[in-house]
């Protein structure tokens, strides 16, 4: 008997369940499912404003009105701008030297915190206070102990005979005002390189250390041969995050200065603010936001690959 | 460690360096609350001592309640860090779970490009994206910061959550395969519910960060009515070079209470979120 060549039946809808089920459950399928959406939104708000701000940068954009391209010419004007000079300056020390006292300040405090003592955990959590409370709000603080007729600390000074009233202007003079604001950032960001570096420094195994001591190893040669190599991952990364944020730093000087006086205090993003916001020229402003570019591009870059190669 | 310790050397090692980080980290809060409560006759009086209050009063958070728009501002600030945060949560979730636990062509660049997402500052974009909100007819609505927050938080949350759901077994996802789950099923009722703690460092660390947040709501958020506290506290209570003093402080001490009672419970969590991306535990 020959069987009866059977027509090829059409998929009934469970058999079609049962392959979509397949096609879902393949682990490409699943994961760019999953990621679309977010993927989506992140290029819609961060990918495509970063190009629409490299597009700007290349137009004379008033605000509320249709731009003119003008090529590189925004670019040139900042290269003739001894602001934009002073500019790149300020930014460079203030970054410098803030990371500076941030990177050996933490350490210092992981140090003194990692020996053992009573209310090791509510002590953490206070030093921790700076980094957490919204940064506007602690400088607005710092500006009242600033302030050129009542600034507390200038109380101090005076009464204790070490400065003639008034005392100095905190906030009037360039210098002052510049060490002012290093200063700050070192206080709100010194606790997160504290936590980070103690959580890297409670990594070490102790066995390292007490091999070293019974090989008669001195503190000083255990914390440079074994607690620094130990620590240095932790410290480049937490370094590396911090420059790319103190670079671009914005709320701290806005609120404390205005990138004044006379811009002896102006960073990138405030230039930045001033030129696209109070100014209202867009293009000329993407352009200075843009100068931070090379710096951040090589330190994002460099980052991200070597967090990549750690894993 | 193998050392002998005089309450000399505990002194010096430990309880000095200890209070001098204590002192210069804790008085400008110290310096808040006691500017905030005291009256403008004592405030502005150069004679007299300024580091103790002689008559305490709350006039300043009264004025700051009744006269400005401070409440306002606060169920502003806590909306929209409560849904960026959750916004930001979810988007980190889809992100990170198949980064960390799947296996697929492109991974890696995906991954790469959202750690170089989080490092990517905020003075970056926002003059492109003040145009791009603005043609969106989204300026003074909070729906412009609630759309901007996540593009710093879920690069965030994500790079977080990578490190955490990679911490989970891979025989219990097998185990649960093999019994037939799928791959939702696997994720949604095997590995998610073991990574709770991680989400609620993601969480905090997230809500922390959008409470902090000024750039994006000073640009987009003009009007006093859907201002975020910092915002409203720097253009109101700041007017021309009159210095609203004690409400100014009122308004930094009231305004930080929420993040500071949030971290008060989750310290741990918040320091696992903090401490991610650098160490390896």
């Amino acid at each position: 008997m020959a069987a009866i060549p059977q027509a090829a039946a059409p998929p009934r809808p469970l058999e079609l369940r049962v392959a979509l089920g397949r096609w879902l459950d393949r682990e490409a399928v699943f994961s760019w499912l999953m990621m679309a959406l977010p993927l989506i939104f992140l290029f819609a708000l961060v990918g495509y404003p970063f190009v629409y701000g490299v597009y700007l940068s290349l137009e004379n954009r008033p605000v509320a009105q249709p731009g003119v391209f003008v090529g590189l010419r925004n670019f040139i004007e900042d290269a003739r701008d001894p602001v934009f000079w002073q500019v790149t300056r300020n930014t460079f020390i203030y970054t410098g030297v803030a990371t500076a006292l941030k990177m050996a300040g933490g350490l210092a405090l992981a140090l003194v915190i990692n020996q053992g003592f009573r209310m090791k955990n509510l002590i953490r959590a206070a030093l921790l206070l700076p980094f957490i409370v919204p940064t506007v709000l602690s400088t607005v603080a710092w500006m009242w102990i600033l302030d050129p007729a009542f600034s507390v600390i200038n109380w101090v000074l005076v009464h204790g005979g070490l400065v003639t009233p008034p005392g100095p202007s905190w906030l009037g003079n360039p210098s002052l005002a510049m060490a002012s604001i290093i200063v700050i950032n070192t206080w709100r960001g010194l606790p997160f390189y504290a936590i980070s570096l103690l959580a890297g420094l409670q990594t070490i195994p102790l066995d390292l250390y007490e091999a070293a001591t019974i090989d008669g190893a001195s503190p000083r040669a255990r914390f440079w041969y074994i607690t620094l190599p130990l620590l240095k991952p932790v410290i480049l990364i937490v370094t590396v995050f911090s420059v790319i944020f103190t670079f671009a730093d914005f709320q701290l000087v806005y609120v404390l200065t205005h990138g004044g006086p006379a811009n002896a205090t102006q960073l990138f993003a405030t230039y930045a603010f001033d030129i696209a916001m109070s100014g209202g020229q867009l293009g000329r402003g993407a352009s200075v936001a843009l100068a931070m570019l090379p710096m951040l591009g090589l330190l994002i870059i460099g980052l991200t690959v070597y967090m990549r190669r750690r894993e | 460690m193998i050392e002998r310790r005089g309450w000399r050397a505990r002194a010096l090692r430990l309880w000095l360096p200890l209070g001098f980080f204590l002192l210069t980290g804790l008085a400008p809060f110290y310096w808040m609350v006691v500017t905030s409560l005291k009256p403008n006759a004592e405030l502005y009086n150069r004679r007299i001592m300024p580091l103790i209050v002689y008559h305490p009063t709350l006039k300043h958070y009264i004025d700051l309640l009744t006269e400005t728009n401070f409440l306002t501002w606060t169920y502003n600030t806590t909306l929209v860090a409560v849904v960026s945060t959750a916004i930001s949560l979810v988007f980190g979730i889809m992100l990170a779970y198949p980064l960390a636990r799947m296996r697929f062509a492109g991974a890696g660049l995906i991954a790469a490009a959202v750690a170089a997402t989080y490092l990517v500052p905020q003075p970056f974009l926002f003059i492109p994206l003040a145009d791009i909100i603005n043609n969106l007819g989204l300026s003074d609505t909070l729906t412009s910061v609630i759309l901007t927050y996540p593009t710093m938080l879920i690069p965030f949350c994500a790079w977080l959550l990578i490190g955490y759901f990679k911490t989970v077994p891979r025989e219990l996802e097998e185990a649960a395969r093999i019994d037939g789950a799928s791959r939702w099923q696997t994720m949604a009722r095997v590995v998610l519910p073991l990574c709770i703690p991680g989400f609620i460092s993601a969480g905090i660390f997230a809500f922390t960060l959008s409470q902090n947040e000024f750039l994006y709501a000073l640009i987009f958020l003009n009007k006093t009515d859907v201002r975020t506290v910092p915002v409203g506290a720097i253009a109101e209570l700041i007017r021309g070079d009159v210095f609203y003093w004690g409400q100014l402080m009122a308004a930094a001490l009231l305004g930080s209470l929420p993040v500071a009672f949030l971290y008060s419970f989750f310290v741990e969590h918040y320091v696992a979120g903090l401490t991610a991306g650098s160490v390896k535990a």
